[in-house]
C-alpha cells in the first residue's frame, strides 16, 4: 500500500500570499460562517428540495438506463457485431471456469463425481504451495483446504478460489506486460494512471451493474469484475519496482553493452522480482476480497452462503462460510509472501538443488497417488458428510451470539444510540434534509477552502452527476454515515497510530494484525458487526471503520515514525513533555500523512458503507443491491452505482488536494 | 602554462596514435538544449545560462587526448561537470555536439548496434557506487559483461574466475555483493570492467565512497593492475592527491570547462588561474615538482662541482642530496647542463608548503 500512497499524484497548490497564521486562522473563521449559514438554511427550509425518491420510484433516467439494459440484451441476443468481442470474453472465461469445475467440484465426463476428488485437490494444492513456497506453506494450505472442507463448504471453497485464480492469472499476463511498459515510458504512464486511479477510487460495488450488463451474471462477469478491481495494484507495484532499479546498476550493464531486452531480463526483472511479488499478494488479497462480492452477479464460490446468511440474518450461517474465507484469505497471503521470501534466501543458501529435487520429486508422487485415491474412492472424491461440523459450528455461534446480544444489550445500544443520536442523525439531516442547492453550496464552499480550485472544480463536477443520477437523497444519506465512519477511523487511527509511531515495541505487536487484517475480504468485516449490533445503518458503519481503520493506522503510525529524528531530539533537548511533543511536534510535521490517511480511510469507508446496503444500511448501497435483484430495479442500481462512484472521487479529490496544500510543510 | 599549450599541439598532431581523442564536446541538459550550442547563449556563464534558457551546461567545449596506455586523470570540484564527460565518451549520456574518437573511430556517429559493440569489446568502465548485480554472486556479477555477448557459461567462469583472482577476491567468487566490504565490491566492479578485456577503461570518481585507507590500497591496486594489464585510463576524482598520485596527466575542469591540461608537476608548478591554484595550494610542492621546476641558470660566482642529477628528480628525492652537498647540484639531460639547483631553491619549496 505505501508504494501506491506515493505515487498518489501531489498536484500544486495555488500561490498563496497571507502569511501562514493569518491563513489558517481567517479560514477557521470561513469554515464557521459556511456551517452558520448551512444551519441556518437547515432550520428554515429543511424538509424542501430534498430530491428525495421513494423507495418504488423511477425517475426518467433510471427508465432510460432499463432501455438501455433491454437494448444490449437484443442486441446481444440478435448477435451485434459490436458486442460479439464481449460474447468472446464470456465464452471463454465461462468455458475456462466451467472446465476447472468439472475437473474439481463437479459430476462431469460420464462420471458421478468429479474428475479429481477433494484429496487429489489438497494433494496437488500442498506440493504447489510446496515447490513455490516452502514447508510452513505447504502445511498451512493443506490444513486450510481440509478445514474449508470439515466446515462443509468445500465445493465454495474451490470456486472461490478458481475464480481467484483465474483473475489472477490473467491480472498476471496483462498486469506484468503493462507494468514493464509503464516502466519504458514516460508518455504510456501519463496515459494509463489516471485509468488506474480511477479503477482505485470506484468502489467494488459501483461496476458490478456495467459488468453484469456486458458479461451476462455468472462466472465470466466474476472473472472480469475481480479482474478489474485486482488489476492495478500489481501494475502500479511492477511499474515501480522496475523503475526504481538502482540507476547505477543499470548504468554500469548498460555500459558494457547490454541490449534493451537484457538489461530487462537479467537486471530489471531480477532485481524488481522482490517488489513485484508484493504486488502479486496485494493483487491476490484484492481478487479474492472481490471474488466473493461478485456472488451478487452469480459468481460461484462462499460470497453466495455469505450474502444467503447476511440477508436472513443468520450470523453463525454466515460465521461459517466467513472463516472459510478467513482460512482461505491466510493460506493466499502467506503462501505469495512466502513465495517472495523464498525465492532469494533458497538461491542464498545455496540449498542442494538435487536434493530439493528429490524432495519435490518424492512429494510429486504422493501428490498424483492423492489424486488416484481421489478417483478411486468415493469418501476421498466428494467431501464425506460425517465430518461437516459447519452445522454444530453455526448453531453454538448462533446461540452464543444471542448471548452476547442480550446481555452487552444496554451497551451495544448505548454506543448505537449515542452515535445514531449525536453524530449520524444530524449530519443526515443537515445533508439530506436541507435543501439539495444549499447543501450543494456548502460541500462546494468547503472543498474550496480546504482544497483550493480543483478541488473545487472537481466538487462541481462530481455533484452535478450526483444531481443527474436522481439520486441526490440518498447519496447524501450515503455521504453522512461516510462521514461519520471516516471521523471515527481517523480518531482511532491517530490514537493507534501515534502511539505505535511513538514505541517500536507496540509497532511490532499491533502491525501484524494490522496486516492480517487488510488480508481479509471486505464480506468477512460484516459478520461481527451484524453479531454485535444487528442490521442497519449502525452496522454499516461499524463495518466500514474495522475495514478502514488498518490502513489509517498503517499511514499515521508511518508519518509519526517519519518525522525526523533529529527534529524530534531538538524538541526533546527544549524539554517538551510527551503531549507537547505529541501536539507541537509530531502531529503537525506529520499532516501531509494524516490527510493521506483520511483519503484511503475515506474511500475504503465509502465502499464498505455501500456494501453495508446489504444489511438494511441503506443509501445507495441499498439501492445497487436491489438493481440485482429485481429486473426493473436495475436502472435504478446502475444509477446509484454511478453515483457511489461519483462521490468517491469527490472524496478523493477534496482530500488529495487538501494533502497537497497541508502536506508541504512536511516535506519542506 | 607554456608546456601545456605544447603539449596538446603535440597531442593534437598525433591523432592516429591517441587511444582516445575528445574534439569540441558539449552536454547541455534542459530543454531544446540542442539549440544552444553554436548560438550567442554559449558564451553566457553557467548560471546566466540557467537563469535565461532553463538549460544547464554541464560539459562546455571540452577537447583533450589521451595516449595509449596513458593514466589520464580528469579532475573538478562537485558538479564542475566530470561524471558527464566521462559518460559521454560511450554515450551513457548522449554529447550535444562535439566528436569522441577511440581508435579512430567517431564515437557520437556510431549507430546502436556498432555502440554496443563499443562498449562490449573496448571501453568498460567503473562506477563510484559499484552498481553490482545484487542478485547474482561474485563471480557472475564479474562474468556479466562476457555473458551479454554470448561467451558459454564454462569459458566465461574460467575467465572471472581468473580476474577474480587478479584483484585479490580468491575464495569470494561465491559471496554476493551485500556480503563484502565496499572495498572488496569495488573490486568486483574492477574486475567485472577488467574481464571483457577493453582497450580503454574509465573510472568515475571509484574509490570516493570508500574510507580512507581502504581507497589507499585501491588506488595501489590500480596501479599495479595498470603495471600489469597497461590499459588505457581515464580516471575521474575531486582528490587532487589521487589525481597527482595515479594521473600521467591531469586535465582539470571548472563549471564544465577546461582550465588546464598537464603532468602533475605542470599543474602544481604552473597553475593556469586562481582556480587552479587554490587547488593545488595544498599540495606538498616537493612530493610533486621536479628539478626542472625549481634550477636556474648559474651564477657567474658560483662553483660548478657539486653532483649531477636528472630533470625528472621529484623534489624531495633529491633534497637531501642537495643539502647534503656544499655546491649546487647541476641539473643535467643527454649530458647538457639545464641549470643548477642549490639548498635555498630547495629549501624554499619546502618552507613555502609549511607556511
Ligand atoms: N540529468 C541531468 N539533468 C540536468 N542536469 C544535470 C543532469 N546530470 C547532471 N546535471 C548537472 O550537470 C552538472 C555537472 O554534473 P556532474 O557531471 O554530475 O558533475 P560532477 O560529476 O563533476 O560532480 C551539475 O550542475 C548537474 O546538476
Ligand atoms: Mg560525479
Amino acid at each position: 500500500m505505501a508504494i501506491e500512497l506515493a505515487e498518489l499524484e501531489h498536484p500544486q497548490a495555488p500561490l498563496e500570499h497571507l502569511p501562514a497564521e493569518r491563513r489558517a486562522i481567517s479560514r477557521w473563521w470561513f469554515f464557521l460562517g459556511v456551517f452558520v449559514l448551512w444551519v441556518a438554511g437547515w432550520l428554515m427550509l429543511q424538509g424542501q428540495w430534498t430530491l428525495a425518491l421513494p423507495v418504488s420510484e423511477l425517475n426518467s433516467f433510471h427508465d432510460w438506463l432499463n432501455e438501455v439494459r433491454d437494448w444490449v440484451e437484443q442486441a446481444k441476443f440478435e448477435g451485434n457485431p459490436l458486442f460479439i468481442p464481449f460474447e468472446w470474453i464470456t465464452e471463454f472465461f465461462n468455458w475456462v471456469v466451467e472446465f476447472l469445475q468439472k475437473l474439481f467440484v463437479d459430476p462431469a465426463f460420464g462420471r458421478p463425481v468429479p474428475v479429481i476428488g477433494w484429496l487429489g485437490l489438497v494433494g496437488i494444492s500442498t506440493w504447489v504451495a510446496l515447490a513455490i513456497a516452502g514447508v510452513r506453506s505447504a502445511i498451512l494450505v493443506a490444513g486450510a483446504l481440509v478445514l474449508c472442507g470439515t466446515l462443509g463448504y468445500w465445493e465454495d471453497t474451490v470456486d472461490t478460489l478458481i475464480i481467484t485464480g483465474v483473475s489472477v492469472a490473467v491480472c498476471v499476463l496483462l498486469g506484468i506486460p503493462i507494468g514493464i511498459w509503464m516502466s519504458r515510458s514516460k508518455r504510456v504512464t501519463a496515459a494509463l494512471t489516471p485509468v488506474l486511479d480511477v479503477m482505485q477510487t470506484m468502489p467494488s460495488f459501483s461496476y458490478l451493474a456495467p459488468l453484469a450488463l456486458f458479461y451476462g451474471i455468472g462466472p465470466a462477469a466474476a472473472v472480469v469484475t475481480t479482474l478489474i478491481y485486482a488489476l492495478p495494484p500489481l501494475i502500479r507495484i511492477s511499474a515501480h519496482g522496475l523503475r526504481t532499479v538502482s540507476p547505477t546498476t543499470m548504468e554500469a550493464t548498460s555500459s558494457l553493452g547490454s541490449t534493451d531486452n537484457q538489461q530487462l531480463r537479467k537486471v530489471q526483472l531480477p532485481m524488481a522480482r522482490r517488489t513485484i511479488l508484493v504486488g502479486l499478494n496485494q493483487t491476490t488479497m484484492a481478487a479474492l476480497s472481490m471474488a466473493v462480492i461478485a456472488a451478487l452477479i452469480n459468481g460461484p464460490g462462499l460470497g453466495i452462503p455469505v450474502i444467503d446468511a447476511l440477508t436472513i440474518l443468520n450470523v453463525g450461517r454466515a460465521f461459517v462460510a466467513g472463516l472459510c474465507l478467513v482460512f482461505l484469505a491466510i493460506m493466499l497471503d502467506r503462501m505469495t509472501t512466502a513465495a517472495g521470501e523464498r525465492a532469494e534466501a533458497s538461491a542464498r543458501k545455496g540449498t542442494n538443488p538435487q536434493a530439493r529435487r528429490i524432495l519435490l520429486g518424492v512429494t510429486g508422487v504422493l501428490a498424483l497417488i492423492s489424486v488416484y485415491l481421489s478417483r478411486q474412492y468415493l469418501r476421498l472424491a466428494e467431501f464425506p458428510e460425517e465430518w461437516n461440523w459447519g452445522d454444530q459450528i453455526a448453531d453454538r455461534v448462533n446461540s452464543s451470539s444471542e448471548w452476547f446480544v442480550d446481555t452487552f444489550y444496554d451497551i451495544t445500544q448505548a454506543a448505537k444510540d449515542f452515535v445514531s443520536n449525536f453524530l449520524l442523525n444530524p449530519l443526515q439531516d443537515l445533508l439530506a434534509e436541507s435543501p439539495w442547492w444549499l447543501t450543494a453550496s456548502a460541500l462546494l464552499a468547503i472543498a474550496f477552502l480546504l482544497g483550493g480550485r480543483r478541488a473545487l472544480v472537481a466538487t462541481a463536477v462530481t455533484s452535478a452527476i450526483i444531481l443527474g443520477t436522481g439520486l441526490w437523497y440518498d447519496a447524501m444519506v450515503t455521504l453522512a454515515m461516510t462521514l461519520v465512519a471516516a471521523v471515527m477511523t481517523m480518531v482511532i487511527g491517530v490514537i493507534v497510530g501515534v502511539w505505535m509511531g511513538r514505541s517500536r515495541r507496540v509497532d511490532a505487536l499491533v502491525r501484524p494484525v494490522l496486516d492480517m487484517l487488510q488480508t481479509l475480504p471486505a464480506f468477512v468485516y460484516l459478520i461481527p458487526t451484524l453479531a454485535l449490533f444487528g442490521p442497519g445503518r449502525f452496522l454499516a458503519i461499524m463495518a466500514a471503520v474495522a475495514y478502514a481503520v488498518p490502513i489509517a493506522i498503517k499511514i499515521a503510525a508511518d508519518g509519526i515514525r517519519g518525522v525526523s529524528p533529529t527534529t524530534v531530539e531538538a524538541a526533546e533537548s527544549t524539554g517538551s513533555n510527551r503531549w507537547q511533543m505529541i501536539g507541537k511536534v509530531q502531529l503537525p510535521m506529520a499532516r501531509g500523512s494524516l490527510v493521506l490517511a483520511a483519503n484511503q480511510g475515506l474511500l475504503f469507508v465509502l465502499s464498505m458503507v455501500v456494501i453495508g446496503g446489504l444489511v438494511g444500511g441503506g443509501g445507495l448501497g441499498f439501492l445497487v443491491v436491489g438493481g440485482f435483484s429485481q429486473q426493473e430495479d436495475f436502472g435504478k442500481g446502475l444509477a446509484a452505482g454511478i453515483a457511489i462512484t461519483a462521490l468517491g472521487v469527490m472524496l478523493d479529490r477534496i482530500t488529495v488536494h487538501t494533502a497537497a496544500r497541508y502536506g508541504r510543510a512536511e516535506t519542506a | 602554462m607554456t608546456a601545456t599549450i605544447d603539449e596538446q599541439d603535440a597531442a593534437a598532431s598525433t591523432v592516429g596514435q591517441s587511444a582516445l581523442a575528445v574534439r569540441g564536446l558539449w552536454k547541455v541538459f534542459g530543454p531544446r538544449a540542442d539549440k544552444i550550442v553554436g548560438s550567442a547563449e554559449a558564451d553566457l556563464s553557467r548560471a546566466e545560462l540557467l537563469a535565461q534558457t532553463g538549460c544547464t551546461a554541464a560539459v562546455r567545449d571540452v577537447s583533450f587526448d589521451v595516449a595509449p596506455g596513458e593514466v589520464f586523470v580528469v579532475m573538478g570540484l562537485s558538479g564542475s561537470g566530470k561524471s558527464t564527460l566521462v559518460r559521454c565518451l560511450t554515450r551513457l549520456i548522449e554529447p550535444t555536439a562535439g566528436q569522441v574518437l577511440i581508435d579512430g573511430e567517431d564515437v557520437v556517429a556510431m549507430s546502436e548496434a556498432r555502440l554496443r559493440e563499443l562498449r562490449r569489446h573496448h571501453v568498460s568502465m567503473v562506477f563510484q557506487h559499484f552498481g553490482l548485480l545484487p542478485h547474482r554472486k561474485v563471480i557472475d556479477n564479474v562474468a556479466y559483461g562476457l555473458e551479454i555477448r554470448g561467451v558459454d557459461k564454462k569459458e566465461r567462469r574460467r575467465k572471472a574466475q581468473e580476474l577474480v583472482d587478479l584483484v585479490g577476491l580468491s575464495g569470494n567468487e561465491n559471496a554476493y555483493p551485500d556480503q563484502l566490504s565496499g572495498g572488496m565490491q569495488q573490486r568486483v566492479g574492477l574486475a567485472r570492467a577488467l574481464a571483457v578485456d577493453p582497450s580503454v577503461m574509465l573510472f568515475d570518481e571509484p574509490f570516493s565512497a570508500l574510507d580512507p585507507l581502504i581507497r589507499r590500497d585501491m588506488q595501489n591496486e590500480v596501479i599495479r593492475l595498470h603495471h600489469e594489464v597497461g590499459k588505457t585510463m581515464v580516471f575521474i576524482t575531486h582528490d587532487l592527491a589521487e589525481a597527482l598520485k595515479l594521473g600521467d596527466r591531469i586535465l582539470i575542469m571548472r563549471d564544465g570547462a577546461l582550465v588546464q591540461v598537464g603532468t602533475p608537476a605542470e599543474v602544481v608548478g604552473a597553475p593556469a588561474d586562481e582556480y587552479v591554484r587554490d587547488f593545488v595550494s595544498e599540495v606538498p610542492r616537493s612530493h610533486v615538482l621536479t628539478l626542472s621546476w625549481v634550477m636556474r641558470p648559474p651564477r657567474p660566482d658560483e662553483a660548478m662541482t657539486g653532483p649531477e642529477m636528472a630533470p625528472g628528480t621529484v623534489v624531495r628525492d633529491a633534497a637531501r642530496r642537495v643539502i647534503d652537498s656544499g655546491d649546487p647540484v647541476k641539473v643535467v639531460e643527454d649530458g647538457q647542463l639545464l641549470g643548477v639547483v642549490d639548498q635555498d631553491d630547495i629549501l624554499r619549496v619546502i618552507v613555502a608548503e609549511e607556511s
